[in-house]
């Protein structure tokens, strides 16, 4: 018995707990003495009033569409992957060796390599835990964060031990070869006749973002696999019932979700830094968690959801070189989402559900069957 | 072979480590004891951690600030009440929300104000909590082997470390010996057998976080007013939340075992400090990177059940609704 | 004259849509035995709940011993002198049965002082009431029905004067159904009120003085038990006469099509389920499993459906079929003709949050006929195959983009059934074919399995309401304790001797416990007490 039409599901309750984001936001804006409305207006200008602003909220939103999809595709499992900092850092790790170890002829098939890496390492991140959890019960949840940890003192050692360049004092790799350096949004534009910003990181791995949100679409929704994660995700015990392996979907939902968030290094490492720097994620495996959230474990959701965060994290880096407000408002902000969208989500909910509730009591049940396609 | 005094250093830094986890470690007992898991530890010690610093800043007195740190705890142990209790939401994603909160939350009012780039100003005097030398530690000194230890090891903390050690029993005579203790391990195993008992499962539930809360606040004060260098700096806590959680598994839930875990993972912290003893011990040279990842690694293992089974409180992560 | 023990005047609540009480009034006197039956969903339970504090009534007052009292919450009720025994036991797994007496009874801050005394008060009682629990045992270590005893004293404990029992026997043999009703009638005569929740005709005949019948929220009748009779009760709670049996034509077995051998099944905890189990089900059979809950049966369905490993063996038409390799699952079973209605389809047999189109693949998804082509699957072709079923098996409403959920139960058993019965399987499972579906369903479902069964398919039916295995099946066998105790035909078997053997109680120890076990099933016999 769906207790209010779907538009109000996908749309309105995120939409209410946006807003209640955003005021409790505009409260700590306030609270530090600056105004909300100009906060906003140079987080609009800073975000999307240039080509630049916007080259630099759509590179953002290509880190948060692969995370996001990564933990989406995971709640579908009821799976809560918060490894995806993890998993972007091995993905990225991957790229690195992609890029730096075979010699491409040309962008277009290290990009396919680079791809195919940062897909591997991720999954492979994500494999362990997800063993852990289908054959020993192990919470996927801890597993996950405590290989965050893992992962992040992996790199460490390697960035400082035998992937630095000799004599070099940085932990980085060195710079990949031009070879694999991969088309801006100022190139593919340009084709087209488009200006946009030359300097701005936005590159084709965000077309690449868009191309995976559509196949997780259709693998969710048009895939025997899709039919099963989603089964195994509402009912355990139905799924055995039904014939479909827990561990093998447990492993294949959780290294699907591994290998998206690791994809997103083609974006920042390759596409971006084109060299493996020390936290490259910059917790944008974290923000996955709100995007999915926001995005109700949709595709599109998901999208329209990390446009919004990659302009929130671009517009709060401008503030923070314009304002007084330090950029980490954005992670405040990331958390009102979080709270609103996620572990708030009846709060904001029930009384919604009751005022359609409240509509459509005149009305006979069979128009209200009829409403809750 | 290292010499006594070297040891009594590593254990004497151990022991300063172990606090802020054990008192973070018991908090999540408590919570999770009551079947609400917490993840948000980290963020809530980060919060008292800030504002204990904050307060004793501004008044120059380490009480005031310590209370204002158990406050900032108290608050967000508040909104983890409203989301994982009354609004029956998702427990680990309150807890993820509660720890992004903190992260951003004390930078950007550091910022406003003290201008320091997210710090707070040095703590000194009356501002921080001071070590305390114990009765006769000065006498006894000289004694051969009885008095380092009494000298260096037990003598010389600051009151809070005492604080979390008393905290260990007090907690198990909680736990097993009240009416209270009872009722909460009651209400984490199946809060309908509480409710139906007569006794109310929010009120119980939200006891719990609330204490959870004012340990965490103890032990972000400890990070942030009772460290050699006092003062707060950005995401000071850097996961020990999460170790605390793993310490919290490891002693599967329970008081003394917790003061143990959490000992071995403040000695972990202690010797990733001293590579170069690590290798005087053993011989070989260790990587500090695994020595960091060592907690984290050995929880892993504790959670595969090599080490023997872990398990959590049965209602642990479940909202409470009334069956029909 | 003395003031009712318990008095509910126009008691109404509603969740959501669902109105789960209408008006309801209800007078029971002191130191009475007060039965309330009705069938799955009439509001029993509900209506208790709301006597325990457990809900809140929309409207309407309770008095207790003539006085009007508010109970806002469990421990007000408890406070009145209410105890209360829930179908599902209310109790921590992990305490000892002295805990979870003191629990929320404590006296003091302290712990110590409590135990000691319920101690105390644990011993007087159990001479008192033959209630007999060993304080200091795990909860998790005793059966259910030292669990049930351990639910009466806590009531006790609490100076309850009143006790609601809602379902107590569901869980019990029928012997252990005796004790608890031996005991039952001790409280009465000490003077207790008590309420006796269920649906099983011939415990209100055996036990109450007074029984109220429940319909669709409505009280629709308050009598004396001993002026009243089963077929009478029945027609109260169903609300037209009801048919005790099921038209069925004689049989005509084939082929054996299913030979279990030996079957062991032992858990994750170690605990042996299936005990050797051996039988064999013929074409055109309808062989019926009668057990209380949890001798085995289950575990016997899901090794059959392929979701739990075991040893020993299984044919199906005289191949046989692997137990415990890797391709031992739910997907290959159904590949050999085996179809299954799981024993509960919210949890299994249906994922409640899929539409009905969708569930209608649910087992079958890798069906060709489903596909689109290799990657994708044929949405369309689904959408089309779940409306044809829908309408052939009545499904109401007949429309697939509905969820699951939005369906009554009945509605739900039904989109299962079709999906199962239309696969045309050489053998079809079906455990508790109408456990919370309303008459007009049952009627229907039963029909369905006749029809399968006339078509000359093998079915094994697994139920723990005896008139259902008696009125459906065409051979009998009974399981307990993981074994089969025995096989019998309908026609030459009866109620009373089905009882003894769910007891454990074997033909061959029959002359140590018959007499004593006889004199409890008296009551039982003859065809006036079939349930519905």
């Amino acid at each position: 018995m769906e207790k209010m039409p779907k538009w109000a599901d996908i749309l309105l309750v995120p939409l209410i707990s946006l807003i209640l984001a955003a005021f409790f936001s505009a409260i700590v804006i306030l609270a530090i003495g600056e105004s909300p409305v100009a906060a906003l207006k140079i987080m609009v200008s800073g975000a999307l009033g240039s080509t630049y602003a916007w080259g630099y909220t759509l590179y953002y939103a290509t880190n948060f569409i692969f995370t996001g999809l990564a933990v989406a595709i995971a709640f579908h499992a009821r799976m809560f992957n918060i490894g995806g900092e993890g998993q972007a850092m091995l993905g990225g790790l991957g790229v690195a060796l992609v890029c730096l170890y075979i010699p491409w002829p040309h962008w277009s098939l290290a990009l396919i390599g680079a791809v195919a890496g940062a897909a591997l390492f991720g999954a492979a991140w994500a494999a362990i835990p997800a063993f852990l959890q289908a054959k020993r019960g192990s919470h996927i949840v801890i597993t996950t964060i405590m290989f965050n940890f893992i992962a992040a003192a992996l790199l460490n050692y390697l960035l400082i031990g035998v992937l630095k360049p000799a004599g070099s004092m940085e932990p980085a790799t060195t710079k990949f070869p031009a070879a694999v350096h991969l088309p801006t949004l100022h190139d593919i534009l340009g084709l087209v006749g488009i200006p946009f910003s030359r300097a701005a990181p936005a590159n084709v791995a965000f077309l690449v973002a868009i191309a995976a949100c559509i196949a997780v679409w259709a693998l969710i929704w048009r895939t025997r696999l899709g039919y099963q994660i989603r089964a195994f995700g509402h009912s355990e015990p139905a799924a055995k019932y039904a014939g479909i392996n827990p561990t093998k979907i447990i492993m294949i939902a959780m290294m699907i979700s591994g290998a998206l968030a690791g994809m997103m290094a083609v974006n920042n490492v390759m596409g971006e830094a084109e060299r493996l720097v020390l936290n490259a994620v910059e917790g944008a495996g974290f923000i996955g968690i709100a995007v999915a959230l926001m995005g109700r474990s949709h595709p599109l959701g998901v999208f329209l959801a990390a446009i919004l965060f990659g302009f929130l994290y671009q517009g709060g880096a401008e503030l923070g070189l314009a304002t007084k407000i330090p950029r980490e408002l954005i992670v405040v902000i990331q958390a009102l989402v979080i709270l609103f969208t996620g572990a708030l989500d009846n709060m904001v909910r029930a009384p919604v559900e009751r005022v359609f509730m409240a509509m459509r009591r005149p009305p006979k049940p069979e128009t209200k069957l009829k409403a809750a396609e | 072979m290292m010499d006594l005094l070297t040891i009594l250093q590593i254990l004497d830094s151990s022991v300063r480590s172990a606090t802020p986890l054990l008192l973070a470690c018991l908090a999540g007992l408590f919570s999770e004891r009551a079947g609400i898991f917490d993840i948000g530890l980290e963020g809530k010690m980060l919060a008292a951690a800030f504002l204990s610093a904050a307060i004793a800043a501004v008044t120059g007195n380490v009480w005031i600030g310590l209370f204002a740190g158990i406050g900032a705890s108290l608050a967000l142990s508040a909104i983890h009440g409203l989301a994982s209790i009354t609004f029956r939401g998702n427990q680990l994603i309150s807890g993820v929300a509660i720890n992004f909160l903190a992260a951003g939350l004390t930078v950007v009012v550091a910022q406003s104000w003290f201008g320091q780039g997210g710090r707070t100003p040095q703590l000194s005097g009356g501002a921080r909590f001071n070590p305390i030398t114990l009765p006769f530690a000065e006498n006894l000194r000289e004694v051969p082997v009885i008095g380092p230890i009494y000298y260096e090891l037990i003598s010389g903390h600051t009151i809070l470390v005492y604080l979390a050690m008393l905290a260990v029993p007090l907690t198990w005579w909680i736990l097993y010996r009240t009416r209270f203790g009872l009722r909460l391990r009651a209400v984490g195993e199946n809060p309908a057998a509480v409710d139906t008992a007569g006794v109310s499962v929010v009120g119980l539930r939200f006891a719990a976080v609330g204490i959870c809360g004012i340990l965490c606040g103890i032990a972000g004060a400890q990070l942030a007013t009772a460290e050699p260098a006092a003062g707060f700096v950005k995401d000071m806590t850097a996961g020990r939340g999460y170790i605390a959680l793993a310490a919290l598994i490891f002693a599967k839930w329970r008081p003394w075992y917790a003061l143990y875990s959490c000992l071995l993972f403040g000695f972990l912290q202690a010797i990733a400090l001293r590579p170069d003893l690590i290798e005087k011990a053993i011989g070989v040279r260790v990587q500090v990177q695994f020595l960091d990842a060592l907690p984290y690694i050995l929880t892993v293992i504790i959670l595969a059940g090599f080490v023997g089974k872990a398990i959590p409180p049965r209602a642990g992560g479940e909202p409470y609704v009334k069956e029909r | 004259m003395t003031a009712p023990a318990i008095e509910l005047v126009g008691i109404s609540k509603a969740f959501g849509p669902v109105q789960a009480n209408k008006d309801i009034s209800i007078r029971v006197m002191p130191g009475t035995i007060h039965g309330i039956i009705g069938e799955n969903g009439a509001g029993k339970s509900t209506l208790m709940s709301i006597l325990y504090g457990f809900y809140k009534a929309d409207a309407g007052d309770i008095f207790i011993n003539g006085n009007k009292t508010l109970i806002p919450d469990s421990q007000a009720a408890i406070s009145a002198g209410i105890g209360m025994v829930f179908q599902h036991f209310k109790l921590v797994e992990n305490f000892t049965v002295l805990e979870n007496v003191v629990l929320g009874a404590e006296d003091g801050a302290l712990l110590r002082p409590s135990l000691a005394k319920a101690r105390t008060q644990l011993k007087q009682l159990a001479t008192e009431y033959e209630l007999n629990v060993d304080p200091d045992a795990l909860i998790e270590d005793i059966g259910v029905g030292m669990q049930q005893r351990v639910e009466i004293l806590k009531a006790l404990y609490r100076q309850a004067d009143i006790l609601i029992l809602d379902e107590p026997t569901g869980v019990l043999t029928p012997a252990e159904a005796d004790q608890l009703f031996r005991i039952l009638g001790r409280l009465k005569a000490e003077g207790k009120t008590i309420i006796l929740i269920t649906h099983k005709l011939r415990e209100i005949m055996e036990i109450t003085d007074t029984v109220s019948v429940m319909r669709r929220g409505e009280m629709t009748a308050t009598v004396k038990t001993a002026e009243t009779s089963p077929p009478e009760l029945a027609e109260l709670m169903v609300g037209r006469k009801v048919l005790l049996r099921v038209d069925k034509k004689p049989i005509e077995p084939g082929d054996v099509v299913l030979v279990v051998k030996d079957l062991n099944v032992t858990d994750a905890k170690g605990v042996h389920r299936l005990k050797g189990v051996s039988f064999a089900v013929r074409a055109g059979e309808i062989f019926g499993i009668a057990g209380v809950a949890g001798n085995g049966q289950s575990e016997l369905l899901e090794v059959l459906g392929g979701y739990e490993k075991a040893t020993g063996t299984v044919t199906l038409n005289g191949q046989e079929i692997d137990l415990t390799g890797a391709k031992s699952n739910g997907q290959t079973r159904r590949a050999r003709g085996i179809a299954h209605v799981p024993e509960d389809r919210q949890r299994e047999g249906l994922i409640m949050d899929f539409t009905a189109w969708e569930n209608v693949a649910f087992g079958y998804h890798n069906d060709p006929k489903y596909q689109k082509n290799a990657l994708l699957m044929d949405n369309d072709a689904l959408r089309a195959d779940a409306e044809g079923k829908m309408q052939r098996f009545d499904v109401r409403p007949p429309d697939p983009k509905l969820q699951a959920k939005s369906f009554s139960g009945g509605n739900q058993q039904k989109i299962v059934l079709a999906r199962e019965i239309e696969r045309n399987p050489d053998l079809l499972l079906i455990g508790q074919p109408t456990r919370g579906v309303d008459i007009g369903a049952i009627e229907f479902i039963h029909q369905q399995i006749v029809a399968l069964r006339d078509q000359g398919k093998a079915i094994l039916l697994v139920s723990v309401e005896l008139d259902e295995i008696l009125s459906l099946s065409d051979r009998i066998a009974v399981m307990f304790d993981g074994k089969i105790m025995g096989e019998r035909l309908p026609g030459e078997t009866d109620v009373k001797e089905l009882g003894l053997l769910m007891a454990g109680i074997t033909d061959t120890d029959r002359p140590h416990a018959v007499a004593e076990v006889e004199a409890k099933l008296a009551f039982a016999g003859g065809d006036a007490s079939k349930e519905v």
